[in-house]
């Protein structure tokens, strides 16, 4: 039996081995689960899943195969958390309570459907519709006499008749979000020691290499510590399309700042031309050649472009093209030249990756990048990383 | 022998499971959640609760995994060579033991804490495979191996800094400490302050709770700041009636420095109360 629920979950895409269904074998005979399914559950989540990004999975599979529903179709839409923010607590008095009408389960699931289907927008207080502190049967924080729960925490009413929290664990699921210590860490991977600085650690082996030579009197040799010696690059796309995507790049920033020592940023409009500027709200009075920035750093700097590179073609290919001034020569020009300077490079763009083909500039740059776009989520930027580690091929 | 809790520490369904699974099948139980869960503690309270010894490895950037088995110690050595002293021919005076060489000597079976295993450089956790599955290590200067009298616990918290390696996982059970809901918090905070007034603590977790809520926090206040706050309103004599006030002007919660860390999240939390204020 067990290796059905085993094989169940391997389909499911959970990394399990069979040293961990051995183990849960073990654990079975070793009397820990006493007949009931939730203690069965605990341990073999315990035993199975080993990161909590994927307990959401876990539920779902374990669902599925112990209480035999099929998810229910058109249910596993994700509901955009926003919808369900509590605005306010809703109190409602005994009278309004009973007036709101029963619907029945059938009735309840066939209505949230539809409105999945419909709802595109955020409400609050409202009857109907997804929502908070309201009086419609779905959403949290409000009173129905039976309705749905869809995530938050139940207010202490208590008459949801199905909780729906299959998200419980969903915000720690994959790339859906990004915080400034998930950057760090992802940023971590392009960490590269090397000794610098002062020589103030013992350095072992060579005190003996050392004291032998010298026949047995001690020589103490000291060595530089270890330091992260990563450099880099930071291009920065402001204004225009990019405002939606700041708190984004927000994040990705301060990330940056705290994790490299050596790191320049660097901000552009779209496209990089012959001037770049480091402070945005001087941005007209203290512009910086681009060349200036070629000549004045090493080519052991890697370099990372953010923006999402949706603008008119022409601003890449033709000189002329820019938005905002006459450039003399095309963006591309100029975009190959940091690119013959820095090898390892790489485009970070918080467009959705489905979305890339849309727009014909990005096409035209991620060529020019040699296919080393991004997302700019975990999994995009933990491949960005890889990438650069890799001396920049694409991944 | 099995873990229950505390009356220091309250542990979830869930974690007791896990914790006494761990020590069943004799395998490292891995924990990780978020800051302020008490991940630490844990290992600290199972160690009083079933009274074992415990043994607590903190790891740092620069920590090897051979430290916690031992270290010779070859500079004393070549020093007292030099200076002639007898001690010099036998090697093991040398040899510094580490943690898991204390615990697997230790006459009964004890709690081993590896604190922070993501701290330490990548590699730290495969160094550590054969250690931890079969509790034993070789000891190359002494030409002997030890092995574990009796397997140790052994308690491992992550903050999610490295990735962990597969090999690694596979060998573990894993724990990951949610965030407490609210009668599990109240149940904590009864733990921490016996006695503490109904009224007070209702108030304060309802503030606690939606101070969480907001959204755009850069970082949530945790159970370890929840009581170091109410030490404080305890210490300060706030009166609950000042956290129930829905005034404008006392939008803030009363010594929030001790929940909000962050100045951009206090500054966030002006705004908010001021928009509040202008609905009102």
């Amino acid at each position: 039996m067990l290796v059905d629920f085993f094989l169940h979950l391997k389909s499911r895409q959970l990394p399990v081995s069979t040293k961990e269904l051995l183990a849960l074998l073990e654990a079975l005979e070793a009397r820990l689960v006493t007949g009931s399914l939730d203690d069965f559950y605990l341990i073999s989540r315990a035993l199975l899943v080993k990161d909590e990004a994927l307990y959401d999975r876990f539920d779902r599979a374990f669902g599925e195969y112990f209480k035999g529903i099929e998810s229910l179709p058109g249910l596993d839409v994700l509901v955009p958390e926003d919808w369900l923010r509590l605005a306010a607590k809703r109190h409602l008095s005994e009278e309004d309570r009973l007036k709101l009408q029963k619907l029945g389960y059938e009735k309840l699931f066939e209505q949230l459907k539809q409105r999945l289907a419909e709802q595109k927008e955020r409400h609050a207080g409202g009857s109907k519709w997804i929502g908070t502190a309201g009086t419609s049967p779905y959403g949290h924080g409000g009173y129905h006499p039976e309705g749905i729960r869809i995530g938050g925490e139940s207010v202490g009413n208590r008459t949801a008749i199905k909780v729906w929290e299959q998200r419980e664990f969903g915000n720690l699921d994959d790339s859906v979000e990004l915080g400034v210590r998930n950057i760090k860490v992802a940023l971590r991977r392009l960490r590269r020691f090397a000794r610098q600085g002062a020589a103030t650690e013992l350095d072992l082996d060579g005190t003996i290499a050392g004291t032998a030579r010298n026949g047995g009197w001690l020589d103490l040799h000291l060595r530089p510590e270890r330091h992260n010696a990563v450099k880099v690059l930071l291009f920065l796309d402001v204004g225009g399309s990019m405002d939606d995507h700041i708190q984004a790049c927000e994040e990705l920033f301060s990330a940056a700042r705290a994790e490299f020592k050596h790191l320049e940023h660097f901000y552009f409009h779209n496209c990089v031309y012959e001037g770049v500027w480091q402070d945005n709200r001087r941005r007209h009075d203290q512009h910086r050649a681009t060349w200036d920035v070629i000549h004045t750093y090493g080519p052991d700097y890697k370099l990372v472009f953010v923006g999402d590179a949706s603008m008119s073609p022409y601003e890449v290919a033709r000189p002329g093209g820019s938005v905002e001034h006459w450039n003399e020569e095309a963006g591309a020009v100029w975009l190959e030249r940091l690119l013959s300077t820095w090898h390892q490079a790489v485009w970070l763009n918080p467009l959705p990756e489905d979305q890339w083909h849309y727009t014909p500039s990005i096409q035209m740059i991620r060529q020019l990048l040699g296919e080393r776009m991004f997302p700019l989520n975990l999994d995009g930027l933990e491949r960005a990383m890889r990438s650069l580690t890799r001396g920049g091929k694409p991944v | 022998m099995k873990f229950e809790g505390t009356d220091s520490y309250v542990a979830t369904r869930d974690l007791t499971l896990a914790v006494n699974a761990a020590l069943a099948l004799q395998r490292p139980l891995l924990i990780k959640g978020e800051p302020g869960t008490g991940k630490t503690l844990l290992a600290e309270e199972v160690a009083r609760a079933l009274d074992m010894p415990l043994f607590q490895w903190h790891v740092k950037s620069t920590t090897k995994a051979q430290q916690g088995l031992y270290e010779y110690d070859a500079v004393s050595r070549l020093r007292d060579s030099q200076l002639g002293d007898p001690r010099v021919q036998e090697i093991a005076n040398y040899i510094v033991p580490g943690v898991l060489w204390q615990a697997f000597e230790c006459d009964r079976p004890s709690v081993v804490l590896i604190d922070e295993i993501d701290k330490a450089d990548i590699e730290f956790p495969n160094d550590l495979l054969r250690e931890l599955d079969r509790m034993e290590f070789h000891c190359y200067e002494l030409q002997k191996t030890l092995r574990a009298r009796h397997r140790p616990l052994i308690i491992i918290t992550s903050n999610n800094e490295k990735e962990l390696p597969d090999a690694f996982l596979r060998r573990c059970f894993f724990h990951y400490i949610k965030f407490p809901d609210k009668p599990t918090m109240q149940r904590i905070v009864e733990v921490h302050f016996p006695g503490l007034k109904h009224e007070l603590l209702k108030e304060a977790l309802e503030v606690f709770f939606d101070l969480r809520a907001v959204p755009g926090l850069k970082k949530k206040p945790s159970t370890s700041e929840l009581i170091d706050w109410l030490k404080l309103l305890l210490a300060e004599d706030i009166p609950p009636e000042v956290l129930r006030s829905k005034e404008a002007k006392d939008a803030i919660p009363p010594l929030h420095g001790a929940l909000l860390k962050n100045e951009q999240d206090v500054h966030l939390f002006e705004r908010l109360a001021f928009m509040a204020r202008r609905q009102s």
